[in-house]
């Protein structure tokens, strides 16, 4: 572990020198709070997957990250993996948000494991893997997480694209009828009627 | 074929329903006599797809959604939510609903480790400490009653600040309640941590070295217990954090060394409830003036949720940890993607180097020292040599009462 700390855009230099054009779009973004109005930093880099370990592990170079969870959005084209990371903790103020963003095609949904670099990325790889369908090479324990085991192969409930979850697999609570073996209630319940404000138009 | 089926761990279904987020746990240990050789545990019993909702409902509606992930932290995932969105839409939180938010989040903190000292108690099977601790957590309830209108779900915070205001009459109520924990936290520390039985049963108990915390990313009292010094509330200025001098608590503070064992565990948790009480003062006291919300009309709030574009990470030192929220928006009134990384979730893998090695009298304390965020030893299923058991929560918990009546000699 290196102990001399970098500014964050002596950060995002040090890692734009490394891998050149395989970062893009990075930002700094800060955000004031509370009545003395200390800023906070938050790093965000887009970058190409076959960068992934190489970048991770120049962060493990700078210091040992906390991994907080990996994130997921389906845009609709692409999916896109956020890696969201935090170095300098326990540094009073001196706290950053790390977060790679990896677009993945549709085509091609994979990608290397972290967790030999980061043992507690096991578990939140799992999850990605159930959530998105995407394959995580190389993961030591590929058992599903928070899905039950008769949960259908080939839905996945995070994705937005026709592999989501089918309108069949949602069941809707004011869909539910009141139970039969009940009191009745203090207000007699509406009819079943949903064509009875056309009718009362036409009446009219 | 059939040696494969014989190796297979069967699944015992626990819940169905439980009021924290996704975490009812099924737990598989191979033990050889007494002692867990190999532990595992399947989370994830009832997901409530609460991320799927909430990516079909506008932002003040999932504000209200978050209120509802944890019984206990009311204010947590609120609080992280809301702060994604604001950084996303641009929303200049009044500085005055930065402090509430802080006085609200520090009394769930108290409430939180006080509620989490009763049930350690009470796995050990030390019952009037447990009724104790229980005892005098209803006074904070109370004040967060007096300050929300309720004891639990607060909905308190709002995108833009709070709904709520925090008045000069109440100040006298939360000052009683602070003083009269001040008053008791010294007669807590006495009960907790100087007691022969307690420490017999906690010392080296459940061990997460400094090592195994750092590289399985663990957070909050779990993370500080082992030695990692890790508080966002210190290190990533937030809320009304940024103005406060706090320090994270370690068990060094109490003086010993640092073992990450269930011990530390309970030191962190009890010194925090005294620095909440004193960060709670400080915000009373030098809380300013002003308005507590950003824009009152919710059209108008939501008009400007409905334009915004980026992502954002919302994040919050809750009881047990860091909390972070992701939220994208892309101009639609629901938000493209919403994840939620509650505390426990970064701790419970934890739990495997914690149990491998101890006894099964001591999985109960061990499961609850890093406070996690369900209803862990439901049931436990038990394989020792060929044949395999099923212990319930009664069970274990028979099993670690037993063994502190073994240490105490009656």
């Amino acid at each position: 572990m290196n102990e001399t700390i970098l500014t964050p855009q002596e950060l995002v230099d040090r890692f734009m020198d490394t891998f050149g054009e395989a970062i893009t779009d990075p930002r700094i973004v800060t955000r004031a709070e509370g009545a003395k109005k200390n800023p906070n930093t938050n790093i965000w880099m887009t970058i190409d997957r076959e960068i992934l370990k190489p970048v991770i592990s120049l962060l493990k170079e700078l210091y040992y990250p906390h991994l907080s969870v990996i994130s997921g959005w389906d845009t609709g084209d692409e999916l896109r993996l956020q890696y969201i990371f935090s170095i300098y903790y326990g540094k009073p103020h001196g706290e950053y948000m790390v977060t790679f963003t990896v677009p993945l095609k549709k085509t091609d949904l994979s990608v290397p494991t972290i967790s030999d670099l980061i043992p507690g990325a096991v578990f939140t790889e799992r999850e990605k893997q159930e959530m998105y369908g995407i394959t995580v090479v190389g993961i030591p324990d590929g058992r599903r997480l928070f899905l039950p085991e008769d949960f259908p192969q080939g839905v996945y409930p995070l994705r937005k694209d026709e592999t989501g979850i089918p309108d069949s697999m949602i069941k809707n609570l004011w869909e539910t009828k009141r139970p039969t073996d009940r009191p009745a209630p203090p207000v007699a319940e509406k009819e079943d009627t949903e064509e009875k404000p056309k009718e009362v138009k036409s009446d009219e | 074929m059939s040696d494969e089926m014989k190796k297979k761990p069967y699944v015992v279904p626990i819940g169905p329903i439980h009021p924290a987020l996704k975490e009812p746990v099924q737990f598989l240990f191979e033990m050889e006599g007494e002692v867990v050789k190999k532990a595992d545990f399947a989370p994830g019993q009832t997901h409530r797809g609460i991320e799927w909702m909430g990516m079909r409902r506008n932002p003040v509606q999932i504000v209200h959604l978050t209120d509802r992930i944890c019984g206990i932290c009311g204010v947590t995932h609120s609080l992280s939510f809301a702060r994604a969105v604001e950084q996303i839409v641009d929303i200049e939180v009044p500085a005055r609903a930065d402090y509430i938010r802080v006085i609200i989040a520090e009394l769930e903190r108290i409430q939180s480790h006080l509620l989490w000292a009763g049930v350690a108690a009470h796995e050990l099977g030390f019952d009037t400490l447990f009724y104790l601790a229980w005892r005098v957590r209803e006074d904070s309830l109370d004040v967060i009653e007096n300050i929300t209108g309720n004891r639990i779900n607060y909905g308190l915070v709002q995108i833009g600040g709070v709904r709520r205001d925090i008045t000069p009459e109440q100040h006298p109520v939360i000052h009683k309640c602070l003083d009269g924990y001040r008053d008791l936290l010294g007669k807590m520390l006495n009960l907790f941590l100087h007691d022969t039985t307690i420490s017999i049963r906690c010392k080296d108990t459940g061990k997460l070295s400094f090592e195994e915390a750092l590289h399985l990313c663990t957070v909050g009292p779990t993370a500080r217990a082992s030695g990692v010094v890790k508080d966002v509330r210190v290190d990533y200025p937030y809320a009304a954090y940024g103005d406060l001098d706090i320090t994270p608590i370690l068990p060094s503070a109490y003086g010993g060394e640092i073992n990450g064992d269930v011990y530390d565990r309970i030191v962190v948790r009890l010194l925090e409830i005294e620095q909440s009480i004193g960060i709670i003062e400080t915000c009373l006291k030098e809380m300013p003036e002003g308005g507590i919300i950003w824009e009152p009309k919710l059209p108008k709030l939501l008009a400007a949720c409905k334009k915004a574009h980026g992502e954002a990470i919302g994040r919050h030192e809750a009881p047990r940890g860091e909390c972070t929220h992701y939220v994208a928006m892309d101009g639609n009134e629901a938000p493209a993607m919403w994840k939620v990384k509650a505390s426990s979730y970064s701790n419970l893998h934890s739990w495997i180097p914690m149990l491998e090695g101890e006894q099964l009298a001591d999985v109960p304390i061990i499961v609850a020292s890093i406070d996690p965020c369900l209803s862990c030893t439901d049931r436990v299923a038990v394989v020792r040599g060929n044949s395999s058991d099923l212990l319930t929560k009664e069970d274990l918990h028979r099993l670690s009462v037993e063994k502190t009546r073994r240490i105490q000699g009656c």
